[in-house]
């Protein structure tokens, strides 16, 4: 069984949500929208106060190449341009539509070609003029990894679906539930990046999506490979799926494109089907909402700016165990303070745990044991890592190859002494960073 | 309504195994050869395994009073050491020897380096170290089992070319030595624990024991009484796996193991000790800073690309 080595196995717990249809959510009322949606350049808004918009219609945008356009999931009023909180409690800037009476307008234009009539400039085009970014949540603009340098030859797209983190059932649901989507977005991608061959990759904890995959992809005109993979965190990140496909390593400070590889998550390839096939933007996108701290977990489809808490209402609300709601999967979701923040591109899910589900950790003494060691899957040192950014010794945390840390999660996960080695990490990084800018 | 959670940083779940629950299983699977020294050496011995437990416990929360940090007794660190040191020592051992040794081991060599996780050397077999060299005659002393009749133990009878038990007798553990190392089946049942546990792993008792099976059969002995006799297996399994004392990367792991090896069949062979495991784990503890600082794990995605 193909996998890439050291990573860690997590209990599932997807049994809430994997078998559950993806439903609609109705639209919400209000959406609040963070102008930044990507791991790009901030958009900026198009429309003012007051204005009246249409569903679909592009209310942000940026002129830098990182970076996607917003548009209104709802049509409505834009009520409010201000300072508003995200899931990770940061204000930042955001606007508002209040939801109009009528909301039957608009359908995208369908005067669309079929994507095998575009060239890959178009591709590219259409896809970046949608909003789409990866939707797996590193929310990477689409379009950019769709365009990389001729001197890099891609061989090979790789369509992500692991879902490896534990509760989330958004890919898996849209592997059973849109597999001609998934495989068309793959060949679409295929074809911007001028690669012969398209791997789906998938864990074999999803049987029901292996099967749905492969059935899809005999008929499909696009050749397509579907292989299963060992169930193991952390999977779906880009790196060490490369390497339990194709066994390539991308090189240390590398890029996927540097090994002759794209790869996409199930759910971005959707959304570049819906782009091309009907002009669709990016407005909505999949969201679990599951954990012990939530009655009825279902897997909605969501405008994008729905607030957290109309869809926990949509979920029968909270039971009294609810303790902690997460945006995004256990390893490397974020807490949030309040429901009233807004689901993004990047949401995934919307996790609340149990007070069972949930303890909180009191960090004691490395005692050595080396577990994080065997656990890192890009062959790091945390428990010498953080005994060196603990005392400052930045020589060394970047010796000892802080750069190369994914932040998955692992060391932490298994530390028995329950040190927060990978926020010590991601603190680190940052640091070195703002000396090598005070350097230049 | 306004609600509002508590947020802490990701990961958000934590595997099972904390520092604690570790370390009292080490203590739980530490039970078979307690339970093999107090049958071959009688109730003396259990009350000795008790007492330096509990001077261990004692010594450490009293040391981190009066140093004035929090009492961490309960992370049972100090159990295990208390229980370990016991088991190397002879079963006639006075108590107020052993209690000395308890005390050495927890706040001289655990306590004063700045408490679990930064000691160097193990801190039961740097107590037995210190206590052989105070008390050599006691230390070394040793008696016959379901007896208290002074005898000498196997590898001294072999250092002296004279007859030595038989295969059986050492692997059920009825033969004179340290507490907790004669029993090589009850040796097997708690390393087995422990490594269904996931606690231990194999590379440094496997290379520990191979090499001494290896090195003692080049040299013209015969391996398996070697693997059977002494501490070998008792600081193998149990103290060569020493999480805080021993290298971090399965690797170092393995060459602290064939450094245990080789040291523990000179000093067996051609040392002035029969017995050369406690040196060994010790000198070998005294590399283990350097071991971690050349054998790190291969890096994902090799050198590095920009600078």
């Amino acid at each position: 069984m193909k996998t890439f080595s050291k990573g860690i196995h997590l209990g599932h717990k997807k049994e809430a949500t994997e078998s559950l249809p993806i439903l609609k959510a109705p639209l919400p009322k209000r959406a609040i929208l963070p102008l930044q949606q990507s791991l790009g350049a901030p958009a900026e808004a198009l429309v003012k106060l007051g204005d009246v918009v249409q569903e679909y219609q592009k209310i942000a945008d940026s002129t830098k190449f990182i970076s996607v356009p917003l548009h209104a999931p709802i049509a409505g009023k834009v009520t409010r341009i201000d300072k508003l909180p995200n899931a990770a409690g940061l204000a930042v800037p955001s606007i508002v539509i209040e939801a109009a009476e009528d909301q039957q307008g608009a359908t995208p234009a369908s005067d669309r070609r079929p994507w095998k009539e575009l060239c890959r400039e178009e591709i590219r085009a259409a896809v970046r003029e949608a909003g789409i970014v990866g939707l797996g949540g590193a929310t990477f603009p689409a379009h950019v990894k769709l365009s990389p340098p001729q001197e890099k030859k891609i061989d090979t797209v790789i369509i992500n679906g692991c879902e490896c983190e534990p509760y989330l059932t958004v890919d898996h649901r849209l592997m059973l539930e849109r597999p001609r989507d998934i495989l068309s977005g793959a060949g679409a991608i295929a074809r911007a990046v001028g690669a012969q061959r398209v791997i789906i990759g998938i864990e074999n904890n999803k049987p029901d999506a292996l099967q749905a995959m492969t059935a899809e992809a005999l008929k499909a005109d696009q050749p397509a490979e579907v292989l299963s993979l060992e169930t193991k965190y952390p999977q779906g990140g880009e790196k060490m799926l490369i390497k339990a496909i194709l066994g390539r390593e991308v090189p240390s400070g590398g890029l996927p494109m540097d090994v002759g590889v794209v790869v996409h998550n199930v759910g971005t390839a959707v959304a570049i089907t819906e782009a091309l096939e009907t002009g669709k933007p990016l407005v909505e996108r999949v969201v679990t909402v599951t954990g012990g701290g939530v009655r009825e977990p279902k897997n909605l489809l969501v405008r994008i700016g729905t607030p957290f808490a109309d869809l926990i209402e949509q979920c029968g609300g909270l039971t009294e165990d609810a303790a902690k709601v997460i945006m995004g999967g256990p390893m490397t979701g974020t807490a949030v303070s309040t429901l009233e923040v807004p689901v993004v591109k990047a949401t995934s899910s919307i996790l609340v745990l149990g007070k069972k589900e949930v303890a909180s950790f009191a960090e004691g003494n490395c005692i050595r044991c080396g577990r994080c060691i065997r656990a890192c899957p890009v062959g790091l040192m945390p428990n010498y890592l953080a005994d060196f950014s603990k005392i400052k010794n930045w020589e060394r945390v970047e010796e000892y190859h802080v750069a190369d840390c994914i932040e998955c999660g692992c060391c932490t996960y298994v530390c028995p002494a329950r040190i927060f080695l990978v926020q010590r990490f991601k603190v680190a990084k940052r640091e070195l960073q703002l000396r090598k800018a005070v350097c230049k | 309504m306004q609600m509002t959670f508590e947020t802490s940083v990701s990961p958000h779940i934590r595997a099972r195994d904390d520092a604690q629950r570790i370390m009292w299983w080490v203590v739980g699977s530490l039970l078979f050869p307690v339970a093999a020294a107090t049958y071959f050496f009688g109730l003396r011995a259990l009350i000795l395994i008790l007492f330096t437990t509990l001077v261990a416990i004692l010594a450490e929360a009293g040391f981190q009073r009066i140093v004035g940090k929090p009492v961490t007794i309960r992370d049972g660190s100090a159990a295990v050491t208390g229980v370990l040191l016991a088991l190397v020592l002879p079963p006639s051992l006075p108590l107020w020897m052993a209690g000395i040794g308890a005390i050495v081991a927890v706040v001289l060599v655990k306590g004063l380096f700045g408490g679990l996780g930064f000691n160097i050397f193990n801190p039961a077999l740097a107590a037995r170290a210190v206590l052989l060299a105070s008390w050599p005659v006691a230390m070394t002393t040793w008696t016959k089992p379901l007896d208290s009749v002074t005898t000498a133990s196997p590898l001294f009878l072999a250092k002296m070319h004279e007859a030595v038990p038989d295969y059986l007798t050492l692997f059920m553990g009825n033969r004179a030595g340290s507490l907790g190392e004669t029993s090589v089946l009850m040796i097997l049942i708690g390393a087995a624990i422990l490594y269904w546990k996931k606690i231990i792993d194999w590379p440094a008792p496997t290379a520990y024991i191979g090499t001494v099976a290896l090195l003692t059969a080049l040299l013209g002995q015969d391996p398996l009484f070697h693997i059977l006799s002494g501490g070998l297996l008792l600081g193998a399994f149990f103290m060569a796996t020493d999480y805080v004392t021993a290298p971090v990367t399965t690797s170092g792991r393995f060459i602290f193991g064939l450094g245990c090896g080789i040291m523990t069949v000179l000093i067996r062979l051609y040392g002035g000790f029969p017995e050369g495991v406690n040196y060994s784990i010790l000198i070998m503890n005294m590399l283990t800073p350097v071991i971690d600082t050349y054998v790190r794990p291969r890096l994902f995605g090799g050198v590095k690309k920009h600078g």
